[in-house]
């Protein structure tokens, strides 16, 4: 089990998934009907791949937390999703967007899998429009496109700020298509609980109902963890409150290397925290960026109002230290560059710790092109204004009322405040190029696994990926696997590793209710997300991790102490259900820690303050550290290191620049 | 930085479960600050209580941003409090006063059965949709995205349909607990849309259908439920909805 | 009755439809009978008046007419019983705390109550009128030797209470009216941006004039107005 095989295909980048498409072994249909495939979680990954897969034939069953498939938390992305289709005739292509996201992941993706991702974006725009998403559209009736962060053509498809949730509403309408047509059963508010291996093979899962709080044996030929990221560690993230990496946990304690666990993406433009009472952080659109500028006051501790501060005095840093993208840096970089500033006493807002992110100039701007639109020569002030905020209003509105609703100031008026927040985690379950983790039949998709972003994930390819693993890729990897697994007859569900899986599940849940302790779950879940965002956040240090690793080991000796889980385990007890997601956390932060502490060089989202250039830049390590780092849970709370080689064969692997 | 002073009396419904009954309890909250969101002021109460060792009030909420829909509060007689076109998660307490009693509730319909407390049972909503709120295109199928240009109007119009995140509310806050603005935003945006042709007839009459069968009550067009949806699904969508029905039983 | 025709009626949105429907049709009445009966402000001892009464009375197509009123005016008060027994049971826990006027208009949600207290108008109202006309017969001809429902009229509105009891019925078809005419278009799946304003300014101004026309009748009696 030591060696990592990636099973990435033979030949040219270009060709490796063409041809592994039509070598790949096949399930004829008669057998596809007996063969059953568990998907857990709903999300785009998960929706799509448990549609696609059950109008291939296969039984199917989904798996969600949630009380509607529909609610997964991808639904709230905002901003848009990447395709290379280059509609805007602006010289995009597939090689482009491939390089586009290794350059932006760090060199810390694989090759094979970022070509085959940017190979089928266009097939998900294809498809998305075919199941009747209403993606943005010009006056010609043709798809409309934006930036995004870290490319210099428009290839981002969107609808309106509510791309996520236009994208997740057509994958649940094929799930529940396939729902209506009996071809999935759908179990929402069920949780799966741990993974069910028979010989180190996946053979299906344990899950509790969480209404009635039964727990349930559920058998498949192979299972599929759709179930996102882990940026909940943070306690504060973007993420939703269920957020979690209970499924991923429980597959890696169970066989299934983590890789690059550290890579975590903090997203420059968030709302800034308002006060301890604060349980998540609203994200403000990275298509924000397109047209606002984001700014500090030149002088430190300026307590003027924004609006008072003459423009000589305001330092447009990004605009300053990266004029090739200005604005439009990659994430990785526009946070930290917000955090210098911050941290060298720019910062602005009641905590000083925020950044303004200013619309004056692009009301300006569009005021005079709408003026001009409308045939008035000469507009006064106040109609430039007026026209101005029409088109802002057009283009970013529900953004605005969002931000207003949460800080009531009214962005048209005063420039947003806004500071980094965790947004997405690019580590996850390893997988090989089949998306199949190192546990046999165990598969993972979407942001839950770790391929495709490399140590930085650009601004709309989350949407990208998690529908290429769904509609895409596991309907045909899926295949390499299935195709010897039709004569293994469905397992009954007394066989003793369901019983013994179960009563794990059990004994974890007694042990919740007999401590009896003092402090609530969140409690705790704070006290660990403070650790994480102060020692393995945005910057980090040997010294801070090392401190992290005692504190979080500490932190959850005292959860399994002192920990009150009210209610009982046979009803809805969402108390009971935090306690097994912040336990699975405490465990996840220590191996994050000891994965940043390993990684002895800055890449994307990870940096590390000793492994900078003097401008302050990340300073990669590639004669050291090219590789994808592998955790193997050893039990008791320690992990072998695997390394998987990063070969770059299609792209010269360069320093990373923006400037 | 942290708490503020407002002092807040909660009246919430307690229920254990969808056998027993439930009625008001009353809690006092004092510190609450103006910028805490609605559910974060539950999230103290419910801190407090579990320090005490008593049961937690369980609501649902997921995103706390607005668009996942599973937020659903009944606070002070309106789905999602006093504030138009927003969800509970996005209601800040600064939209209440100190001092002030407020009552919460959860969604009342017999179509949304009671799970505990504030959570209530959306399921009939993905029944629905199973019915007809798709179109029938597998995976691979596709042709190129732009090879069917749609007029922007009308994508936007479909856009504005689709935009409902299925909390509720319309069902929550009409008197009749009719389930008419949901469903009509689904089957608009799709008769909108050129994609949608094929099915419409079917869509039409099998949501419909599926929606009498849930048990939601027959629409007045009293329009409560424009003005409370938070995304701001139109009536105009229910008179389509009407229309297609119309359309459909004469052809079919 | 076939499949279809089945399902579509007992559908929420044909139940809807025929609300809608026989509503409109109802108007159609209100139009006539209003018509004729402000034939009275002519105020020439009811000559006129008695003429278009005689009309109704005795031409074939009307008395026809009467039977699909009847007809109507009970699909009407039927369904809307279901509707409201089905509505009742969605809910079966009611709010303690509903705050319906944040959102809607009372005579919106109260189309129930309305509807009850025509219905009792009505009940009042036939008796007065139209079980006279047509069963126990009316009290004499008129100068023209037409049957003289005038003179009922006359008799009817002299006592004060009556006249409250009629203009209470106005005021509660003027509210019936106000939310249903608009709503009977929208039903119909008539709600266009560019057309609603229209519907609503003639479903309002019909909702107050011809409510109002009505209610002038027993008022302009018992004060003296019309002789």
């Amino acid at each position: 089990m030591s060696k990592l095989e990636s099973k990435i295909p033979e030949g040219n980048v270009e060709q490796k998934w063409s041809k592994y498409k039509s070598s790949v072994a096949l399930v004829n249909p008669a057998n596809k009907r007996s063969l059953e495939i568990i998907v857990v979680g709903s999300g785009l990954a998960g929706s799509s791949a448990a549609a696609s897969l059950a109008e291939m034939g296969y039984k199917v069953k989904v798996f969600c937390f949630q009380d509607s498939p529909r609610r997964a938390h991808s639904i709230a992305a905002q901003g848009g999703i990447n395709a290379a289709k280059n509609y805007q005739n602006d010289g995009d292509s597939t090689y482009r967007l491939f390089y586009d996201t290794i350059k932006g992941g760090d060199y810390r993706a694989r090759e094979a899998n970022v070509h085959r991702l940017a190979e089928v974006s266009a097939n998900i725009i294809d498809q998305c429009v075919a199941q009747g998403v209403p993606l943005a559209r010009e006056y010609g009736g043709m798809l409309s496109n934006r930036s995004f962060g870290g490319t210099q053509v428009q290839r981002t498809f969107y609808a309106a700020g509510q791309t996520g949730q236009q994208l997740l509403l057509g994958a649940y309408s094929a799930l529940e298509r396939q729902v209506g047509l009996g071809a999935v059963e759908m179990y929402s508010r069920h949780e799966m609980l741990e993974v069910v291996t028979i010989d180190g093979v996946a053979r299906g899962i344990i899950a509790r109902d969480l209404i009635s709080g039964k727990l349930e044996r559920h058998f498949g030929h192979a299972v599929l963890l759709c179930t996102g990221g882990y940026g909940n560690v943070f306690y504060l993230s973007t993420n939703a409150m269920g957020s979690n990496v209970t499924a991923a946990w429980k597959a890696h304690k169970k066989g299934a290397f983590f890789g690059n666990p550290c890579y975590t993406q903090i997203h420059p433009t968030c709302i800034p925290v308002s006060g301890d009472h604060q349980s998540k952080l609203t994200l403000m659109s990275e298509s924000l960026r397109n047209d606002g500028r984001i700014w500090v006051p030149k002088k430190a501790g300026d307590t003027r109002k924004a609006n008072e501060i003459p423009e000589e005095e305001r330092d447009y840093y990004l605009e300053r230290r990266y004029p090739a993208f200005g604005n439009l840096v990659p994430r990785d970089v526009a946070s930290r560059a917000a955090k210098e500033r911050c941290d060298a006493g720019f910062g602005v807002g009641a905590s000083k710790m925020a950044v303004y992110l200013d619309y004056k100039a692009a009301i300006d701007r569009y005021g005079k092109t709408q003026a001009k639109k409308l045939g008035i020569d000469n507009p006064t002030a106040e109609q430039l204004r007026v026209f101005g905020k029409q088109v802002v209003e057009e283009k970013y509105g529900n953004l605005f009322e969002m931000y207003e609703q949460i800080t009531g100031e009214n962005p048209y008026e005063v420039p947003m405040r806004i500071y980094p927040a965790v947004h997405y985690t690019m580590g996850g379950l390893w997988v090989d190029y089949n998306l199949m983790t190192t546990v046999p039949g165990m598969y993972a998709l979407g942001e839950a696994n770790f391929s495709d972003h490399g140590a930085n994930r650009l601004g709309a390819s989350a949407l990208m990926q998690g529908l290429a693993d769904g509609y895409f890729v596991i309907p045909y990897t899926i295949g390499a696997y299935l195709a010897n697994e039709i004569r293994t007859k469905a397992i009954p569900t007394d066989h003793e590793a369901f019983v013994k899986a179960e009563k794990e599940v059990q004994d974890q849940i007694n042990k919740f209710f007999a401590i009896k302790g003092t402090k609530s779950v969140d409690h705790f879940h704070k006290r660990l997300g403070k650790i994480m965002w102060d020692k393995c956040g945005m910057a980090r240090n040997e010294k801070g991790l090392i401190e992290a690793i005692a504190e979080i080991r500490a932190l959850r000796d005292e959860f399994w102490k002192d920990v009150r889980v009210t209610g009982t385990a046979d009803e809805f007890n969402p108390e009971l259900e935090k306690a097994g997601r912040v336990a699975d956390f405490l465990e996840l932060g220590e191996l994050m820690c000891m994965d940043a502490l390993n990684r002895k060089e800055s890449c994307g989202g990870h940096f590390r303050e000793e492994y900078q250039t003097e401008e302050g830049e990340a300073n990669r390590d590639d004669a050291n550290f090219a590789y994808v780092a592998a955790w193997q849970s050893t039990g008791n709370g320690s992990w072998e290191l695997h390394k998987e080689e990063l070969k770059f064969e299609a792209i010269k692997i360069a320093a990373r620049s923006y400037k | 930085m942290s708490s503020g002073n407002m002092k807040i009396t909660l009246k919430v419904w307690r229920q254990r479960n969808a056998k027993t009954n439930g009625q008001l309890a009353t809690y006092q909250l004092n510190d609450i600050s103006p910028d805490m969101s609605f559910l974060e002021m539950f999230d103290v109460l419910n801190e407090q209580l579990i320090v005490k060792g008593e049961d937690p009030v369980a609501f649902d909420h997921d995103c706390r941003e607005g668009i996942c829909g599973a937020c659903s509060m009944f606070i002070n007689g309106r789905p999602h409090g006093p504030k138009n076109k927003v969800t509970t998660c996005q209601l800040h307490m600064r939209s209440f006063k100190d001092g002030d009693t407020i009552v919460v509730e959860p969604w009342r319909a017999a179509a949304f059965p009671v799970i505990k407390d504030l959570t209530v049972d959306r399921s009939a909503f993905d029944r629905i949709i199973a019915k007809g709120g798709y179109i029938s295109v597998n995976t691979g199928n596709a042709q190129d995205a732009n090879s069917l240009p749609i007029p922007k109007v009308d994508a936007d119009k479909a856009f504005e349909a689709a935009a409902c995140i299925g909390c509720g509310a319309c069902v929550a806050t009409c008197k009749n607990s009719s389930a008419m603005l949901f469903v009509s935003a689904k089957i608009s945006q799709l008769a909108l849309l050129p994609q949608g042709q094929v099915e419409r007839v079917a869509r039409a009459k099998n949501m419909v259908a599926q929606m009498d069968a849930e048990g939601f009550g027959n629409c007045t067009n009293t329009g409560a439920c424009e003005v409370e949806c938070p995304k701001g699904i139109s009536l105009e969508n229910i008179a389509r909805m009407n229309r297609e029905f119309y359309v459909a039983n004469l052809k079919d | 009755m076939s499949n279809t025709s089945k399902n579509f009626l007992q559908s929420s949105i044909g139940k809807k439809l025929v609300m809608g429907l026989t509503g409109l049709f109802l108007i159609s009445f209100l139009v006539v009978h209003c018509f004729l009966n402000a034939f009275i402000f002519f105020n020439d001892g009811g000559l006129m008046f008695n003429v278009g009464a005689m009309f109704m009375a005795k031409n074939p197509l009307i008395r026809a007419m009467e039977y699909v009123l009847f007809i109507g005016l009970i699909w009407h008060m039927v369904q809307a019983l279901i509707l409201t027994i089905e509505n009742n049971k969605a809910r079966p826990i009611n709010y303690a705390y509903h705050n319906g006027s944040a959102n809607s208009k009372w005579y919106s949600r109260s189309m129930g109550i309305l509807g009850t207290l025509l219905l009792l108008f009505l009940i009042v109202h036939l008796a007065h009128f139209w079980v006279k006309s047509r069963f126990t017969g009316l009290p004499g001809e008129d100068a023209n030797g037409n049957e003289n429902l005038y003179a009922v009229m006359q008799q009817v509105f002299a006592i004060w209470w009556v006249v409250v009891i009629y203009v209470t019925g106005c005021i509660s078809l003027a509210y019936h009216l106000l939310h249903g005419f608009p709503s009977a278009f929208q039903t119909m799946g008539w709600n266009h941006p560019k057309y609603n304003p229209l519907i609503l300014k003639v479903g309002t101004a019909f909702s107050i004039i011809v409510p109002l026309i009505f209610a002038l009748m027993p008022i302009a009696m018992f004060a003296g107005w019309v002789k």
